[in-house]
């Protein structure tokens, strides 16, 4: 049964995700489609408000567009949450946030990481629920879906790169907005509430008192998944029953969370006008995607090993922070794609997994480029693809080309600074955390798992993934500030440097096909891409992975 | 930047007001009862809690529900976050399952199944295994005088399948198993 569930799943993921990759390319094309007649009205009406015309852009007004909007954002959403106590909506009396925490609450979900180092129930008001973390929840994906736009517009040799603003609405009018509705009305139905009454009091059955914490859930969860945000309206996230109450409601989240990223790698298939280019890269992602999710089931089924010592049966395999609606299958099915997406929500506690089964998640945040998140996880791949083109060009001691333009010095500097960034912004302060008193004494769990824990969190941020081993007390200056920076270097720097790769490539000439050029849509081309991934990433990480979860593992065994 | 700040403050109106509060409207409009948190009240109108949190019962006349580090306070929710090698763990572990085995002196150790003994994820896990309301139908029996194949046969009655009989796993509801063992007398 636990097989045939996941197997469905992912079966309905792949029906959905090749007609919506055809229908991200449709909405996000200059040229005049259908969805014109649909959303064109509306949309008319934005761009009047926002003073937005239909204008093309190079990489560097679309690189300024991105940065000065989203800083723009920061101060707005900043500002709420210091002064969320005076500000109305605020039934349940929360407090302003303090300076630090708002910083690295605003950087988080600015980000798309959401990572959270306060805890919903207490430290957000109704309106800052609704006008920093929804309002940021939509326009970072959106930014993120727009900016993958205009690098797949320069890599596959559109006319231009597009306009920023126009991409920005597009993704809400046409894609986000009006697939949060309907998801948000689905989770409704299973339960998920969505009121502004506050928190109710009940009478249980022994007599006592038990406040039920309750409020703008619904409208949240919906957002939180399709826009791989995944920072949750309570402190324990997709585990609380009120986020996320049945299996069935289980479903309906991963598949929201996995629909844009597993869209986009069709979307770029149309785009090339070679649909086995979008294909080998999905490919090769979702292999890796299984060998990942293969080892968490396997390692989660089995139990805990320390607990079957004390005569405990694992025969229904590793419970401790885990719900009983979902078992051993939907647990470890939503903890392999929330860490692919880098999405982060949980609906288990992954500082509870087996610790091979923990180092899952872990792995799938330092590769980053297994689907990631909307828009930026596409960016990701493209980069690696670049990088394997580059690399057989070496081999064959030809140029490279990647889609008929020439891969060159210029480019390759800029893919290698983005790739190194990465493991760059993980180790680097992890090494900090872990050499000084600030980061270690944080750790909540002795041994190698708090090795795992510091360096869980630092993935998490540069990834912009946003889950955690949440037993780490991470509400600290340190903290704070350390992951605050991380979470900005990692999403900024990537998006910035692709754009300019793409702008790059768009002013080269064609170089025409011939007999000696390198495909890449053929599953030779994934299995390199497939190669390089496990390579780099291997290199890069297997010592810290050793340090942690592996050592672990051996002690537990 | 003056562009910058009429996008934002526009997508601001929408998607951080427009959109909840149509939200909110839409889901009571439709479905209040599930959008208010499926609250469960009584005759006289108090609030005996949700049907979708679990509460904490202690009494041994109850069906007991997983271990809770918050003890299903729901005004937050969380864990303790104990990772699998983590010793404070496996003694809690220990010390409830001898716990367990001392209030249910008709179960054998190997049949004390797992869900009932780990801490959920949420703290407020509403659902036993069948298995594990089962294994406590003997206490039950005995501290209420009732027979045990009635009691088998209520957490049959109350067992929810998986989702469209394929996601997710068999479970019972604690709350509402333990409010019909109340009527049953």
């Amino acid at each position: 049964m636990d097989l045939l569930q996941i197997a469905v799943v992912l079966g309905l993921l792949l029906l959905l995700a090749i007609p919506f990759g055809r229908y991200l390319s449709l909405a996000f094309s200059w040229e005049k489609t259908g969805l014109d007649k649909a959303f064109g009205g509306v949309e008319g009406v934005l761009y009047k408000i926002a003073g937005i015309k239909m204008q093309e852009m190079t990489w560097k007004q679309y690189a300024l567009a991105l940065v000065g909007s989203n800083l723009v954002m920061f101060f707005i959403g900043y500002l709420i949450l210091r002064f969320q106590g005076v500000l109305p909506l605020n039934s349940s009396g929360i407090e302003g946030m303090d300076p630090l925490l708002a910083f690295n609450t605003v950087a988080s979900f600015l980000t798309n990481t959401n990572l959270q180092h306060y805890s919903g129930e207490t430290g957000l008001s109704y309106l800052s629920q609704m006008m920093v973390i929804m309002f940021l929840m939509f326009t970072t994906p959106a930014s993120g879906i727009a900016t993958v736009m205009a690098v797949i517009r320069g890599l596959t040799g559109q006319k231009h790169l597009g306009n920023f603003y126009v991409d920005l609405i597009r993704a809400h009018t046409r894609i986000l907005i009006p697939l949060s509705v309907v998801v948000g009305l689905l989770l409704v139905s299973q339960g998920v509430p969505q009121t502004i009454e506050p928190t109710a009091v009940a009478t249980t059955l022994q007599g006592e008192e038990q406040q039920i914490t309750r409020g703008l859930v619904a409208a949240l969860e919906s957002i939180k998944h399709l826009g791989t945000n995944g920072g949750g309206y309570f402190g324990v996230n997709s585990s609380h029953p009120f986020e996320n109450p049945t299996p069935l409601s289980n479903v309906i989240e991963i598949l929201s969370m996995f629909l844009i990223p597993a869209s986009l790698p069709f979307a770029f298939g149309y785009m090339a006008r070679n649909k086995k280019q979008g294909l080998m890269i999905f490919a090769a992602m979702f292999i890796i995607f299984l060998a990942m999710l293969t080892t968490v089931y396997v390692s989660e089924s089995n139990g805990n090993p320390a607990l079957t010592q004390i005569g405990l049966s694992q025969a229904d395999g590793s419970m401790e922070g885990k719900e009983v609606r979902f078992g051993i299958a939907q647990s470890a099915l939503f903890t392999a794609v929330t860490t692919a997406a880098t999405t982060g929500t949980v609906n288990n506690m992954h500082d509870t997994l087996t610790p091979i089964g923990g180092m899952v998640p872990l792995t799938e945040m330092m590769l980053n480029n297994i689907f990631g998140g909307d828009g930026v996880g596409m960016m990701n791949i493209l980069m690696y693809a670049i990088l394997a083109v580059f690399i057989c060009g070496l081999m064959v001691g030809r140029t490279p080309e990647y889609l008929g333009r020439k891969i060159e010095s210029n480019e390759m500097k800029m893919i290698a600074i983005a790739i190194l960034i990465h493991p760059l912004i993980i180790l680097a302060p992890s090494a900090i955390a872990l050499a000084t008193e600030w980061g270690t004494s944080s750790i909540s769990n002795p041994g190698y798992h708090g090795i795992s824990q510091v360096v869980y969190e630092f993935s998490s941020s540069a990834a912009n993934n946003g889950s955690g081993f949440e037993g780490l007390a991470d509400n600290t200056p340190f903290w704070n500030i350390s992951t605050g920076l991380v979470m900005l270097f990692g999403r900024y720097f990537s998006m910035i440097l692709m754009l300019a790769v793409s702008g790059s490539l768009l002013k080269k000439q064609l170089v025409p096909e011939t007999i000696g050029t390198f495909r890449t849509d053929n599953t030779l081309f994934m299995g390199v891409l497939i190669g390089i991934v496990l390579i780099v990433g291997a290199l890069t990480f297997l010592p810290v992975l050793a340090l942690g979860p592996v050592a672990e593992w051996l002690t537990l065994r | 930047m003056l562009k910058n700040l009429r996008v934002s403050l526009l997508l601001l109106i929408i998607c951080g007001l427009i959109y909840p509060l149509a939200m909110t409207g839409i889901a009571q409009a439709i479905m209040p009862y599930k959008a208010d948190g499926s609250l469960i009240v009584d005759k006289d109108g108090t609030v005996i809690g949700s049907e979708l949190i679990g509460q904490k019962f202690t009494e041994p006349g109850y069906f007991i529900g997983r271990v809770s580090s918050i003890e299903y306070n729901a005004a937050g929710s969380g864990s303790n976050n104990y990772a699998p090698s983590n010793p404070a763990m496996i003694e809690r572990t220990e010390i409830d399952l001898q716990a367990f085995l001392a209030a249910n002196p008709d179960i054998k150790q190997e049949d004390v199944p797992a869900d009932l003994m780990t801490n959920s994820a949420s703290g407020l896990d509403p659902h036993l295994s069948p298995k594990a309301a089962k294994v406590q139908v003997p206490r039950i029996a005995k501290e209420r005088n009732m027979d045990p194949n009635v009691l088998y046969q209520l957490v049959d009655k109350h067992i929810e399948g998986r989702s469209l009989g394929l996601f997710g796993e068999p479970r019972v509801n604690v709350l509402k198993l333990n409010m019909a063992l109340d009527q049953l007398q």
